[in-house]
């Protein structure tokens, strides 16, 4: 009797894991690539303001891509996208090198830096839409010390909208990517440093040959990260520019909720979201291969 | 599990009954968008009048979002098979609903206080599906204003202009005069608001109910429409370089302050004006946009859901006789600041522009010029309100010639329909 009683505890050790994580598996099982699956299902009928089933084909897509607002959305979000990538990056990178040299105070500026992540982005949003209106802020107060030509209306400019988006996102998101660089500096090996130093290596050359490269793995999952926080960038357009001005400054995820929730037509807006879920793929697809398939080389 | 609900039915059943023997007291739940101010008081009100009939009011209001947040709950109570008594909907989307099977029919209650009699055809038109009434009208405002600062338009020698020659006439000199001429905010359903009173003015009644009611392809893409832009370009120079995202509030904010001379803008604007204690007629001028006797209105209305069980049918019929009696549509639109949708309420309580938009609203639906805003869903809602409204807005924030503009309104209007 013992006996099949440890052996019934042993079983159960072993299966406790399994146990804990069924359920929070099959919850994500199902809100997660259930609703997905459902979602590209409605993208292929003839739903409008409520869910329909008959399937039409692609017809969604069709018009989706026929749409201007659709265009103009997915054209901001490569500018934005790429923009808000490449320059939180080289900013963050440049911080945490800068920050890196052994300076006074650096618990109290990094926080500095990195605080900004705490703050979520209706209020980056809303915050940037008051220094950038032209009546109440930058420009209103460069122009009260005499610069009277000085212009920083760039929400209020259908041209440079979106370039509003890149900088608040930036200003948001430069710190946390500062943080990730920082703590790989920190680990890259100081020997290798030293001894370069001692070759004769100037700093210049021991970063860029060296400590950056050695960063790879970090670069990647900055770029993945900020990737995903483009795409599905949504309250900081909602509280900055509003879209507008016209639908100038809308992204995609922004279309989504127009016309899944605003416009009574379900089926372009689960189109729209395929098409979106198909563009992060696009992107996490070949850095989990990569990332996978390496490790397995090690 | 079905034994169990049955039972606890049952239950919630008797304990009411202990409360109120012989019949079901009516019931109804009610969900609305209307959580602040002046809309939360008018609810109030209608609460308190259906207390009094012995009615059990079950409230559901959905804050934020200005009925997107409200039309997410109400479609999954529907496919949930679950909806709510009562439901504040408007426009053609009382249509589709009624279309999905969705609505009750209140012909009972309506040919018992002879709604056809006291409420103007276009508005029945907006509550009636295949002609039975399936939700009740609360209100009317009026859209096509102007809300004009005296004093900043007699510094230029102007009144209120009553063609939109005069307009452009008047706004040249105030621009002149270093006046802004038109406040105006820059957020896509303003842009469209002031689209459709040009769409009246400029093109006409019937242009307006060919092109934004009837979408005739031909008068969407015809030269009067390239007109209407061109007037709307016009108007893109009368307002002030800021106007982009700005509130409507603000708007108005700036004629009280005397900053700019005029705002096209709904009814709703009045109550600002009254906010900071001003008087129609002497600090402000409210006149309807220039047209020929035309009158957009937008007009909120509940519609009724199919629901179970006598006592919720029972609160539902007791609510529409309620909501559209002549006692609470003057309560509650003098609250609201609109007007009321049945045209025999006494004017005594009403203010001046209200009066106005009363009689005007009488004229015009004898006249048959009374419509439906587009911009507001009445005449159209969801994705052809959403394609015109793209537009005007994009027309209005870039310099996209008139022709083009129409090129693309066609393209868009069939692509949306």
């Amino acid at each position: 009797m013992p006996n099949s009683d440890i052996k019934f505890m042993d079983r159960l050790a072993r299966a406790l894991p399994q146990i804990v994580v069924a359920p929070s598996f099959a919850a994500i099982l199902f809100f997660v690539y259930g609703f997905i699956a459902w979602t590209g299902y409605m993208s292929l009928t003839k739903s409008k303001m409520l869910p329909n089933y008959t399937l039409i084909g692609f017809r969604p897509y069709e018009r989706l891509f026929q749409m201007d607002r659709w265009t103009v959305a997915l054209e901001n979000l490569f500018v934005f996208g790429f923009l808000f990538i490449a320059i939180a990056i080289v900013i963050g990178c440049l911080l945490a090198i800068l920050l890196d040299q052994r300076i006074r105070a650096e618990g109290f500026i990094r926080t500095i830096y990195l605080y900004p992540m705490a703050i979520s982005f209706i209020i980056t949003g809303t915050a940037w839409k008051w220094i950038m209106n032209p009546s109440l802020g930058l420009e209103a107060v460069v122009r009260g010390w005499g610069w009277e030509s000085f212009r920083f209306g760039w929400t209020n400019d259908e041209t440079l909208a979106v370039y509003a988006l890149v900088m608040a996102a930036v200003w948001q998101s430069a710190g946390f990517v500062m943080a990730l660089f920082l703590s790989a500096l920190r680990s890259v090996d100081q020997d290798i440093v030293k001894a370069a130093s001692l070759d004769g290596a100037s700093p210049w050359r021991i970063y860029t040959r060296i400590i950056l490269p050695s960063m790879r793995p970090v670069f990647m999952s900055a770029v993945v990260i900020l990737a995903h926080l483009a795409i599905k960038s949504f309250d900081l357009v909602v509280a900055l520019t509003g879209g507008g001005p016209g639908y100038a400054s809308t992204l995609p995820a922004n279309f989504m909720y127009e016309m899944t929730f605003r416009r009574n037509e379900i089926g372009v807006g689960a189109a729209s979201a395929m098409v979106m879920l198909a563009t992060v793929a696009a992107i996490m697809v070949p850095y989990l291969y990569s990332e996978l398939r390496s490790k397995k080389h090690v | 599990m079905k034994l169990m609900s049955k039972a606890l039915v049952s239950a919630i059943a008797i304990t009411a009954a202990v409360a109120a023997p012989l019949k079901a007291d009516p019931k109804a739940e009610v969900l609305h968008y209307w959580t602040s101010g002046g809309e939360a008081k008018a609810v109030k009100a209608l609460q308190q009048a259906f207390a009094a009939r012995g009615g059990e009011w079950i409230d559901a209001p959905v804050a934020g979002g200005g009925g997107d947040a409200q039309a997410a709950v109400l479609r999954a109570r529907v496919l949930a098979g679950d909806p709510p008594a009562a439901v504040q909907i408007k426009g053609p989307n009382i249509q589709d609903w009624a279309e999905a099977g969705a609505l009750a029919d209140l012909s009972a209650v309506a040919s018992a206080q002879n709604w056809d009699d006291v409420l103007p055809e276009t508005i029945q038109n907006i509550v009636k599906y295949e002609g039975n009434y399936v939700a009740v009208p609360v209100n009317v405002h009026r859209v096509d204003w102007i809300w004009a600062n005296p004093e900043v338009l007699a510094k230029v020698g102007a009144t209120v202009p009553t063609t939109w020659d005069e307009f452009n006439a008047t706004a040249d000199k105030l621009l002149a005069a270093g006046i802004i001429p038109l406040a105006h905010g820059g957020q896509p359903w303003q842009d469209a608001t002031v689209f459709e009173t040009v769409v009246l003015g400029v093109g006409g009644i019937e242009f307006y109910r060919k092109a934004l009611v009837d979408l005739d392809m031909d008068a969407l893409g015809s030269d009067t429409m390239v007109a209407v832009f061109d007037q709307m370009r016009k108007m893109r120079g009368y307002v002030d370089p800021d106007f982009p995202g700005r509130d409507w509030n603000l708007a108005t904010a700036m004629v009280m302050r005397g900053e700019a001379a005029m705002q096209i803008m709904g009814d709703w604007a009045k109550g600002e004006f009254a906010a900071a204690g001003l008087e129609p007629g002497e600090d402000y001028i409210c006149a309807p946009t220039p047209s020929d006797n035309g009158y957009l209105l937008n007009s909120d209305s509940f519609a009724m859901f199919n629901v179970k069980g006598d006592d919720q049918i029972e609160g539902q019929n007791l609510l529409a006789e309620l909501i559209l009696g002549t006692e609470f549509q003057e309560t509650f639109n003098l609250l609201k600041g609109s007007i009321p949708a049945r045209t025999d309420v006494s004017r005594g309580a009403f203010d001046d522009c209200a009066i106005k938009s009363m009689d005007d609203m009488v004229s015009a639906a004898e006249g048959g010029t009374l419509l439906g805003s587009m911009a507001h869903e009445i005449a159209q809602a969801g994705a052809v309100r959403g394609a015109f409204i793209d537009i005007a807005t994009s027309h209005f924030n870039s310099d996209m010639s008139s022709q083009e503009a129409v090129e693309k309104l066609v393209a868009a209007i069939k692509l949306a329909q």
